[in-house]
């Protein structure tokens, strides 16, 4: 799976271990909610990057005290069309401040790229044959924007009134 | 009327540029039809039964006499010479081809409409009381606030794949023309204690195949909070609306599930975080875009009543024409004149290229240029000199236009049904076609006053028969078609979901057991009761018996 991040393909340093029986003893790796809830002190302790992927019916919430200690936050599309993630992203950059990276995994396409780069997606799981092709299309596609959201772009009302 | 600016311009520019590439993603291969169908619909582009039906916005249902040229163009250029109003103030086109579909965009990006979230499961056309900023029992404008949200519901990254679809209804007046009680958010202009002017927040209301009236979030908002608290409520939606079941997808379904007073928390928990955000309606555009419902220069004139009522007493049909169709203005000398798209046998809604550039010919020399497009299928000319009221309705006359039925018997919402729908499971527009035929005498019209009836072909609702004072819902038993009659249904401030009344009848008997009501109800009125009001006080019982069991009830009477 070709991972695009900061406008580049990447080699994925993080391990996805999520559903597997053992954590390996050390590397950056992505765990599922439930490998993070019953090895917190072991996961924290580590000097290697930790990584947590959420369903689409896992709220941040549920790791809303835990940020500090993680590097990433993957959120799953389970199909393109449930939009759950979207919230979470915005949630993560904005009430909890999250700086870390957030990943889109899943059923990730490019018609929906420049919504999750808006919400706060920095880094991108794409089922695609050209990724980079492709964010470069999601990214041209618009540069007004009705509404705030995470990505720090200005709104058409916020430019409209600049000068005011 | 609201003009684009640059900003706007750019945007809808961009995103029929963004559609043409995905059509053509479509049409080689790249994109399945799982993948595109979401696309397509956000776009307005809906597979019908025989064809692609494409669904244009009229944002709060404010129409220029050039956008109407421009639909009659439509009409003309890519489909089949006519178009249908929607109960959502919209207008669809029927026989559309998808490849024509980039063209159709553009074309209509250069009179400043767009067919953007027209459909899917993202945030509708925001609607309105079709008389906003000329009423005169209104409280404040609210068309500014429409296009505030009009705007910030436009691409919303967060919000363009929600659990379901979504729709927003303001109104500024307190007769609610808006049905803001049957939309997922309603916004109803009120004053607080200290008197000023905000809203009403409800939520949860909507139609389909379990209808609910909307339930009061908040009493009072201020009106710069208004993106914040709708964002709050769209977030909390987003999350725990349920995904499972499209059925029960809808947040009027997670509000009744979790309680509206848990709802609220969520909401408010969320708005606390936001509600000084950049969210925050800043004055300046307030201002900017009120500047363009700015009143238009009217004449200085006076309410001319005697002179119209000698008119009126000379011509009969011109009074009926008056009492029925036409409605106070807040300006002296001007009036609002309805034109009914209800002409005994006519489709609800359904409106010819020709009759659309008669319109708006018509809305140039007697209206300011504009048109506006009610939820009941019928449009309005908002800035009528009342000196010009009869040579308007000799106009009107001419295009059939001028059936004195505002709001009365055969004055029927009805949706598409199976004619077009492939959800339908009966034929609504040949119930509707029935009736207004078998209502044609427009004394008794009259004497009958304030009816509606709506029809939907299906259990989703789309033709409001949860709401009509008689509704009427095709329903499909062993391969025909029978059609469910509810009574008492209001989409008003007073929002009443309707009874059932009996069995379902088949089509050929429906006209006769609707004059059957209406007759009952005559028997029974007080002194200008509305049939609602009957209804009320005396509750169904009559009324099932005189359409089940005449004989009894004859005995009775």
């Amino acid at each position: 799976m070709a991972l695009v991040k900061n406008n580049a393909m990447i080699d994925d340093p993080f391990v996805d271990v999520t559903g597997q029986e053992t954590i390996p003893a050390d590397g950056p790796v992505i765990v599922d909610l439930h490998q993070w809830q019953s090895h917190r002190e072991q996961l924290t302790q580590r000097t290697d990057p930790v990584g947590v992927r959420l369903r689409s019916d896992q709220p941040p919430e549920l790791i809303a005290g835990d940020l500090e200690s993680l590097a990433l936050v993957a959120l799953e599309f389970p199909v393109f069309r449930d939009g759950r993630a979207y919230s979470y992203a915005r949630l993560l950059r904005g009430q909890y401040r999250f700086d870390g990276e957030i990943r889109a995994v899943g059923d990730v396409l490019l018609e929906q790229l420049h919504f999750m780069e808006r919400t706060g997606f920095d880094a991108f799981e794409l089922q695609s044959d050209d990724p980079l092709g492709d964010l470069q299309v999601a990214s041209a596609d618009f540069d007004v924007w009705y509404q705030p959201a995470a990505d720090g772009r200005l709104s058409a009302m916020q430019l409209r009134h600049q000068s005011d | 009327m609201y003009r684009y600016d640059e900003f706007d311009h750019k945007l809808v520019a961009e995103r029929a540029r963004q559609f043409r590439r995905q059509v053509k993603r479509r049409l080689s291969g790249e994109l399945t039809e799982d993948q595109f169908k979401p696309l397509r619909l956000m776009n307005g582009l809906y597979m019908q039964l025989h064809a692609y039906m494409l669904r244009v916005n009229v944002p709060y249902g404010s129409l220029s006499s050039r956008q109407l040229r421009k639909f009659a163009h439509i009409a003309r250029t890519y489909d089949r010479d006519f178009g249908h109003f929607t109960t959502r103030q919209n207008i669809q086109f029927n026989w559309i081809k998808l490849e024509e579909v980039p063209d159709i965009l553009e074309e209509l990006a250069e009179v400043e409409v767009t067919a953007i979230q027209s459909s899917g499961n993202c945030v509708r056309n925001i609607t309105s009381d079709h008389y906003a900023g000329r009423a005169r029992d209104e409280l404040a404008d609210p068309r500014v606030y429409c296009e505030l949200l009009r705007q910030y519901t436009i691409l919303n990254p967060e919000f363009s794949y929600l659990p379901r679809k979504f729709k927003i209804a303001l109104t500024g007046s307190p007769r609610d023309r808006a049905a803001v009680a049957l939309h997922d958010i309603g916004l109803r202009m009120h004053r607080n204690e200290a008197g000023e002017i905000g809203f009403e927040v409800l939520v949860g209301g909507g139609q389909g195949r379990t209808p609910f009236i909307a339930h009061t979030i908040r009493e009072w908002l201020a009106p710069e909070h208004l993106l914040s608290y709708v964002e709050s409520i769209l977030r909390v939606y987003n999350m725990y609306g349920r995904r499972d079941n499209m059925h029960k997808a809808r947040i009027k379904i997670i509000v009744n599930q979790m309680g509206i007073d848990r709802y609220r928390e969520l909401v408010e928990a969320d708005w606390e975080q936001i509600r000084d955000s950049v969210l925050k309606v800043p004055q300046a555009e307030v201002d900017r875009i009120n500047a363009y419902f700015a009143p238009p220069e009217y004449e200085c004139l006076a309410d001319i009543p005697d002179e119209l009522n000698d008119v009126r007493a000379r011509i009969p049909e011109f009074d009926q024409w008056m009492a029925a169709n036409v409605a106070e203005h807040r300006i002296p000398g001007y009036s609002i004149v309805n034109l009914s798209l209800k002409a005994p046998g006519m489709p609800p809604g359904d409106m010819t290229a020709d009759t659309m550039d008669a319109v708006a010919d018509l809305a140039d020399r007697y209206s300011l240029d504009e048109i506006r497009v009610n939820h009941r299928q019928n449009l309005s000319f908002v800035d009528v000199r009342q000196r010009d009221l009869f040579t308007l309705w000799k106009e009107l006359k001419l295009h059939d236009l001028a059936t004195p039925n505002i709001q009365s018997v055969s004055d029927i919402i009805c949706c598409p049904g199976l004619d077009y729908c492939n959800l339908a499971n009966s034929r609504s527009i040949p119930v509707a076609q029935d009736l207004s035929r078998h209502f044609v005498d427009v004394d008794h019209l009259a004497l009958v006053g304030d009816f509606t009836i709506n029809i939907s072909g299906c259990m989703n609702a789309c033709g409001h028969h949860h709401v009509g004072n008689v509704g009427i819902l095709g329903v499909n038993k062993r391969g025909k078609e029978f059609f469910q009659l509810t009574l008492g249904g209001s989409s008003d401030e007073n929002a009443a979901l309707g009874d059932r009344l009996g069995r379902a009848l088949p089509q050929d008997e429906v006209p006769a057991a609707v004059e059957t009501i209406v007759d009952t109800y005559l028997a029974m009125r007080l002194d200008g009761e509305r049939f609602l009001d009957t209804y009320r006080r005396v509750g169904i019982e009559p009324f099932k018996q005189a359409v089940y069991s005449p004989v009894q009830t004859r005995a009775v009477a």
